[in-house]
């Protein structure tokens, strides 16, 4: 098992781009062979990260393991180095069985216009971009990995998605792009006064420059994370990317694309900034709380449940940001579990909203009703979720929740501890809304009376959960129960490697 | 009077291309008209011969002619950088020339004499050569843009393009001269180490005549009101060439000059090339937004990326670390836009060829349509907005760098706000092809050998991404050094 340590990263990142190269040269009319190596190629993925967890020395979760660190671009000092640890792991996990799930969920829900074969190459040019950002240790290959996510997400969108799809891909790809240009930026900052672009040397030799400098540095990045995140106020292209993306781009955009601007934040802008993250931390903090409060404001308005799900991730983002701008490790654990938990949930919510749609052939909330007694399944999985996402203890959306406002009591060194508890006061009213929609929104879609038949779309088919989706959902399933009765499933991986980020701070 | 010994060997390029472009001149003559594409595999002959005699050169440091030409790698990549597009111009040729009934022969004839230009260029290390260069470059150019003689938008481009380029040569001509008359030297070099002692007004005029001149040549901003006209006017193919290996031309030129005959006086010009690349790429992009016809869309995408051709020159002259970063970062630029660019052209030609039309508002559903194609169309596309996993991501990459390096930080916010109005309109054109209904469902054939060319671009852009040192190696090996006596760089 020895090379796993050389290659277990490497496959778990490329096997996906080369599955897609594979599927280039199959002619697009084979669906079926399509999709089998498609698939093949996600699961061979997962197999490799399924590897690497057995191959993971949990004792040294805090540092960097499986590390290869080779030769790239020499010109500019850049170099091949991936690897490893706590926080990475179970994000890289993560995208890994999501993907997946994806794909399985994709032999019997092809999204119109049809065309399997460029959403799959899409769909595994995004898993290697996701992945690859998860285990970057490098600035530039984290940037080009970062960057590799735009381009199959924007045709995702623009493709296969509703009636305003093109609005919502262009809208997409430009925010994200404005973003990544002033995180670039930064980076380049940080190699001119550091001389280096590897995260771990930046980290450890720490960045000898004005207070000023730092602050603009961590501005750059802040910006090219928070509208990944996104974070208030540059949440406004989520609504639409996801209210527009066919059920996968939903699902991979809420449970790993966003991951990507928080592990941002806990790789990069804070460890190697710790001063400038001390100056920010108020802010990120505030802005936090508004997309906590107002994603769950906005949520009581929606009545489109696809936008509600979307609007929901604002907030649930928001409570993610407020861990982290805790500062402090039951706060930064706290995020990562509410990354981990929130990729689940979502992700399983957002499958949920695409399978009604596909059924009822409308999200309108208005429209639907009764579900519960029709479709006694899925109307118990989407309450099962819907709880889950409300932070019911003992199930996986409580603990982020429960751990971001427990650090936000008394955070860490350098913080003022009394805006801090006002944040836990905000996210706590947060939670209390965040309860209200969801349950109303059960309320409304579960209870109540089914549509008469004569007011159903005329192409509704009202059939419960398939067996191809019980095998896609499963595992979710399964996870989100696993993780809230049993926490220490995701805290005790990552709490070695926040310990780790957080020495800057003396915590 | 004692003529220089010639090093025979050094100019074989040269010497093998002239002949290829005499030998499709004569034997166009004897050929009837259904034979006459024949001079494009002669043609295409002719350049593997010149790409041949480069690979002989592999390595060479040479100096001939009195030190007027020089051959080394920086030389042998443009040279052969010449040949690669000359090839794909000639595939993109074959059908619209041989259809058309044009004036085959001589468009052959007339592309082997500009890219014989461009190949001289490489190597021209003398103001005389370089401006010998230039015009060997130009003056085809303007015949070949003429040849749709029945279209008045032809000769309107043709004509605008050569009073452009009259009134640039004369400005280049002028300040040349007035260089001569301050140094007494035509060589680069000895100019270099001549020109700091002169008086400093003199010098600034002279440079900056030239530097004019050479604004025209590469369509930067103010000087590109010709490009849009012409290349619409001109036949696709020569389109092509003007915006791939006549402004290249045009930038190989200004790379000797700047870095190598005016280093020394670098703070004098410094923020002219500043103020030209910032202009150059805003309002390229700018006017490109508002772009219907794809030809001129690439018209003006061009003229904004000359923009980022033109940073490395605003960043001479602080150190001599920034300025090999600065010379590296434009080399990778230059040589990854002449695939990318020239691709765009391919691909919106072989489009015009079933489609029939420029019109970007007939791209609807083109995936529909020919999957193949629309892929292609936007892999050059993306490319040149400079969006992963494409080439071009690297080549604004390095220029941002660069730009940083030498602390020339606005000029970097000026890139990264252009980057993203760039990828506005280049997704425009990816979303009418993917996104839209096409109004027309019928099929589009590429043309076997058009399609060989794009996949083999593509497949370039592609390589380079995922493993860079493709280009940066090539880049490392040409930098451009003083010869003679080291000159010192003048401080910031």
């Amino acid at each position: 098992m020895g090379w796993i340590d050389d290659w277990g990263v490497a496959l778990a990142t490329f096997l996906p781009a080369l599955g897609a190269i594979v599927l280039l040269f199959v002619p697009s009319v084979q669906d079926r062979t399509v999709k089998l190596i498609g698939t093949i190629s996600t699961f061979l993925a997962l197999v490799a990260g399924i590897l690497i967890l057995f191959r993971f020395d949990y004792g040294r979760s805090g540092e960097i393991q499986l590390e290869v660190d080779t030769q790239w671009i020499p010109t500019i000092d850049a170099r091949y180095h991936v690897g490893l640890d706590g926080i990475s792991l179970p994000l890289l996990e993560l995208s890994l069985l999501v993907t997946f799930l994806c794909a399985i969920y994709l032999w019997f829900h092809v999204p119109e216009p049809g065309k399997v074969k460029a959403f799959f190459i899409l769909m595994l040019l995004l898993e290697t971009g996701m992945n690859g950002s998860f285990v970057a240790l490098d600035l530039i290959l984290f940037f080009i990995f970062w960057e590799l996510v735009l381009v199959p997400m924007y045709f995702m969108i623009g493709v296969w998605g509703g009636p305003r799809r093109e609005y919502a891909a262009v809208k997409f790809f430009l925010y994200t792009l404005f973003g990544s240009v002033f995180m670039l930026l930064g980076f380049l900052a940080l190699y001119l006064q550091a001389g280096s672009f590897d995260m771990l040397e930046l980290r450890s030799q720490g960045i000898d420059a004005s207070r000023t400098f730092q602050n603009l540095v961590f501005l750059g990045l802040f910006l090219g994370f928070a509208i990944k995140v996104p974070m208030w106020p540059f949440h406004t292209w989520l609504p639409d990317a996801h209210t527009e993306a066919p059920t996968v781009g939903s699902v991979l955009l809420a449970a790993i694309l966003l991951k990507m601007g928080t592990y941002g934040f806990v790789r990069i802008a804070i460890p190697i900034l710790p001063e400038a993250a001390v100056d920010f931390a108020p802010i990120i903090g505030i802005l936090a709380v508004i997309a906590i409060i107002y994603g769950a404001l906005c949520c009581l308005a929606q009545t489109d449940l696809k936008r509600l799900i979307a609007f929901s991730s604002v907030g649930h983002m928001g409570f993610v940001m407020l861990g982290i701008a805790t500062l402090n490790d039951a706060g930064v654990n706290g995020a990562i579990f509410g990354m981990v938990a929130h990729g689940l949930i979502t992700g399983m919510l957002f499958f949920i909203a695409g399978s009604v749609h596909e059924r009822y052939h409308t999200r309108e909330i208005g429209e639907l009703g009764g579900m519960l007694a029709r479709l006694p399944r899925f109307g118990t999985l989407l309450t099962y979720t819907a709880i889950a996402s409300l932070g019911l203890p003992g199930l996986a959306g409580f603990w982020g929740e429960a751990l971001a406002l427990l650090g936000s009591y008394q955070p860490g060194a350098g913080l003022d501890p009394v805006l801090f508890r006002i944040l836990m006061v905000g996210g706590g009213i947060g939670t209390i809304l965040t309860a209200g929609y969801f349950l109303w929104t059960l309320q409304r879609v579960n209870l109540g009376r089914h549509p008469e038949a004569a007011r159903l779309h005329p192409h509704a088919r009202i059939i419960d959960v398939q067996p191809l989706e019980w095998w896609a959902w499963a595992p979710l399933l399964v996870l989100i129960l696993a993780a809230g009765v049993y926490p220490k499933l995701v805290l005790g991986v990552t709490d070695g490697a926040v310990q780790n980020v957080l020495r800057s701070f003396g915590g | 009077m004692n003529l220089p010994p010639i090093d025979w060997h050094a100019i074989a390029p040269e010497l093998v291309l002239t002949a290829a472009a005499c030998l499709v001149l004569v034997v166009d003559l004897f050929l009837p008209d259904e034979a006459k594409w024949i001079a494009m595999p002669l043609s295409a002959a002719g350049l593997f011969g010149t790409l041949a005699a480069v690979v002989s050169l592999l390595g060479a440091e040479r100096v001939t002619l009195a030190g007027s030409f020089e051959v080394n790698d920086f030389a042998l990549l443009f040279k052969a950088l010449f040949c690669v597009i000359g090839l794909i111009i000639l595939a993109l040729s074959l059908d619209y020339f041989r259809d058309g009934r044009y004036h085959q022969g001589e468009f052959y004839f007339l592309l082997l004499c500009a890219l014989l230009g461009g190949v001289v260029m490489a190597s021209a290390r003398d103001l005389i050569s370089i401006f010998i260069a230039i015009e060997t470059i130009s003056i085809p150019g303007i015949v070949m843009a003429a040849l749709r003689k029945g279209d008045v938008r032809s000769n309107e481009g043709s004509l605008k393009f050569f009073l452009f380029s009259v009134l640039s040569s004369a400005l280049m001509l002028y300040g040349m001269s007035l260089i001569y008359g301050v140094t007494g030297s035509t060589n680069v070099d000895e100019i270099n180490q001549v020109l700091p002692q002169q008086h400093e007004g003199l010098v600034a005029v002279s440079v900056f005549f030239v530097v004019i001149g050479f604004a025209f040549k590469v369509s930067a901003v103010p000087f590109h009101f010709w490009a849009p006209d012409t290349y619409e006017g001109s036949p696709p193919p020569v389109a092509a060439f003007l915006a791939s290996a006549s402004k290249i031309g045009g930038f190989v030129g200004l790379l000797v000059l700047m870095f190598r005959a005016f280093p020394a006086v670098a703070e004098q010009w410094r923020p002219a090339f500043a103020v030209l690349a910032a202009l150059t790429m805003t309002v390229g992009n700018l006017i490109a937004l508002r772009q219907q016809h794809i030809i001129r869309l690439l018209a003006y995408s061009g003229v904004a990326q000359s923009g980022y051709m033109l940073v490395g020159f605003a960043l001479i002259g602080a150190n001599a670390d920034t300025n090999s970063q600065a010379f590296k970062a434009t080399v990778i630029y230059i040589v990854i836009y002449g695939l990318m660019d020239l691709g765009a052209f391919a691909a919106a030609i072989s489009f015009a060829r079933r489609g029939g039309t420029y019109f970007i508002s007939d791209y609807s559903g083109l995936w529909n349509r020919s999957p193949a194609l629309a892929g292609l169309m936007a892999a050059f596309l993306l490319s040149l907005a400079g969006v992963p996993p494409l080439a071009g991501a690297w080549a604004k990459l390095f220029v941002f760098l660069a730009s940083i390096e030498a602390q020339v930080y606005w000029l970097a916010v000026v890139m990264g706000v252009n980057a993203v109005i760039a990828a506005w309109y280049y997704l425009a054109v990816v979303k009418r092809m993917f996104f839209d209904v096409p109004e027309v469902s019928e099929p589009i054939e590429t043309p076997y050998l058009l399609r060989a060319a794009m996949g083999l671009a593509v497949l370039a852009l592609v390589a380079s991404f995922v493993y860079p040192r493709l280009v940066t190696d090539l880049a490392d090996r040409s930098v451009l050094e003083s010869r003679g006596a080291d000159v010192e760089l003048s401080s910031p």
